[in-house]
């Protein structure tokens, strides 16, 4: 086989796989912007007879659709600034201190990543209503100020690869650790904390099984959630309003991801090498 | 300067103190209290009753429960090959140095940062019986009458190993890229020299190579498939007559929809007893296959 009909082939390969992965994609936007009518009809139309924004007004008198992408928005970053500041400390203990109990502890942290949430949901629920914190949004923020697993294991992962030179410098200079830290690691490590706040963002955005169980009411409810509700309630057919709806909650993170795309990247494929 | 000492000597746990309390309350608490909880009979109103080994005894006894465990492994059986295998073939499809190939990796990679409810919901129209895309594409192309999809009890667990399958193939092709580009490209030339084929490449450089890479791949997917939820909640609620309820939705049901806590709890350490034996199974096996450089 010659080179040109190889590299032919590997372009219509690589078409094919594109057209599985956007296509369902497309399939969204096009029925977002079909009427009703045009969605149960035999055989199915592959673009709306007559492109119509209506779905988009009409979701937005059914849903709170502001509210929610607020309620989505202030968790999200919120989580996102907790796990930044939480696990960047932690990060820095692991990869530079010594101190007793340090390989235990990074052993832990890292098996928690076995633990199925469906283990640990119940008690988290009932501290949550302990702390009498059911179907607010601090129940889904507040553990993210407590590190994780994987935003530990990528700063540290990251702070091992930055010379200790820099540090000694600065701490014969008469630098405390927080300084150094402040001052010399974090702003190196940029790369590092943009891909983990990428992550974190994207997480709690898309998260459903948190809003799930704790967020009931309308003005609390998440996307996510909203979205399910409405599925699961009076409109499970009506597909044209359910696109629209998950278009724009889908808009966001595309956006942002075609944004940091190489943050993205770079952060599976680190956490996915061994050291 | 003793302050000093004993202030260098705490600094280290300050750092940590956010990390220690999760651990405490959030993992290892929670897991100590779930294990408590399993051994209780709790509507989470009257105060909970202590009954020892009752919830696993009559979870044993429930055929029901069998049923969920059956459909668990039949999940994870069709969903992880086929997740792995594909994305490592995607892996070798875009690790070469075409023209707009950044095109196609980022494209692969748009069904992982969408959220799963809004490609569930996609998912669930694709699927319509009637006017869904994919038996339409099925009649059109291969003449054929597709299945029900999420309205089968046989064909309602396949539909979602099919969305699980799509969503996740970018991330682990990812993975497998990074692997894939972490092998130095001089053995290849060596080995061209020597004489090998394509396929030789493959076998002798490029599997063993990547072994590590794919037994990380293999590890996470499969702690992913056992705890498969959002997928179900939104494409069939467990339904229909019950079908694809695995364990995952089995503890949310129990727990939140039942409000039997005790038993959500026992059900949860099946599913944690489950993932750890599969997980230490596959770490044990990793030697005979794994090759570390």
């Amino acid at each position: 086989m010659g080179r040109r009909v190889r590299t032919l082939f590997r372009y219509l390969l690589l078409g094919a796989v594109a057209m599985l992965m956007v296509g369902p994609f497309l399939w969204m936007v096009s029925t977002s912007m079909m009427d009703q009518s045009d969605i149960f009809r035999y055989p199915p139309r592959w673009l709306p007879p007559g492109f119509t924004l209506k779905n988009y007004r009409a979701i937005m008198d059914v849903l709170p659709l502001g509210r929610m992408f607020l309620n989505s928005f202030t968790i999200a970053v919120s989580a996102t600034c907790g796990q930044l500041v939480s696990c960047a400390l932690a990060a820095y203990a692991f990869a530079r201190m010594r101190f007793r109990g340090r390989s235990f502890l990074y052993f832990a942290l890292l098996a928690t990543m076995m633990i199925p949430p469906q283990v640990t949901m119940i008690p988290v629920f009932l501290i949550m209503r302990f702390l009498g914190w059911i179907d607010t949004l601090y129940a889904l923020i507040v553990p993210a100020f407590f590190g994780g697993a994987f935003g530990t294991f990528l700063l540290r992962q990251f702070f091992a690869t930055i010379p200790v030179d820099l540090e000694d410098a600065a701490r014969i200079d008469g630098c405390g650790r927080f300084r150094i830290f402040w001052t010399i690691v974090l702003p190196l490590s940029r790369p590092a904390l943009v891909t983990l706040a990428l992550f974190t963002f994207m997480a709690y955005w898309n998260d459903l099984l948190g809003p799930v169980i704790y967020l009931s009411s309308v003005e609390k409810a998440t996307l996510t959630i909203g979205l399910a509700n409405l599925q699961s309630g009076a409109m499970t057919t009506r597909y044209d309003l359910l696109m629209a709806g998950s278009v724009l909650s889908v808009l966001p993170i595309l956006v942002l991801f075609v944004a940091g795309q190489r943050w993205f990247v770079r952060g599976i494929a680190m956490t996915g090498l061994r050291e | 300067m003793k302050c000093a000492g004993v202030f260098r000597r705490v600094e280290p746990y300050l750092y940590l103190l956010p990390t220690i309390v999760g651990l405490l309350l959030f993992s290892a608490g929670a897991v100590a209290a779930s294990f408590a909880l399993s051994f209780t009979q709790w509507d989470i109103v009257t105060p909970p009753r202590w009954i020892g080994w009752d919830n696993y005894v009559s979870l044993v006894h429930s055929d029901f429960f069998w049923e969920v465990v059956r459909h668990t492994l039949t999940f994870a059986v069709l969903a992880v090959p086929s997740s792995v295998l594909a994305a490592l073939a995607l892996a070798l499809l875009v690790n070469a140095g075409l023209r707009g190939i950044a095109f196609f990796r980022t494209v692969y990679f748009l069904p992982v940062v969408s959220s799963m409810i809004a490609v569930a919901l996609v998912w669930s129209w694709i699927f319509n019986p009637r006017y869904g895309l994919l038996n339409t594409l099925l009649h059109l192309l291969f003449g054929i009458q597709g299945p029900a999809w999420l309205d089968d009890t046989t064909w309602a667990l396949p539909a979602m190993v099919i969305v699980t399958v799509w969503k996740g193939l970018g991330y682990s092709m990812v993975i497998f890229l990074a692997g894939l580009q972490n092998i130095p490209a001089d053995l290849y030339h060596a080995a061209t020299l020597d004489g090998a084929g394509a396929w030789r490449r493959f076998r002798h450089i490029t599997l063993p190579l990547l072994s590590p890479t794919t037994f990380f791949v293999l590890v996470i997917t499969l702690i992913n498939a056992f705890q498969v939820f959002e997928q179900t909640y939104v494409l069939t609620k467990g339904g229909p007559a019950n079908s694809t309820v695995t364990l995952s939705y089995y503890v949310y049901q129990n727990a939140f929809q039942f409000f039997q806590m005790g038993r959500a709890a026992a059900v949860s350490y099946v599913l944690f007893a489950l993932l750890f034996g599969v997980t230490l199974l596959q770490f044990r096996l990793q030697r005979r296959w794994v090759y570390y450089g």
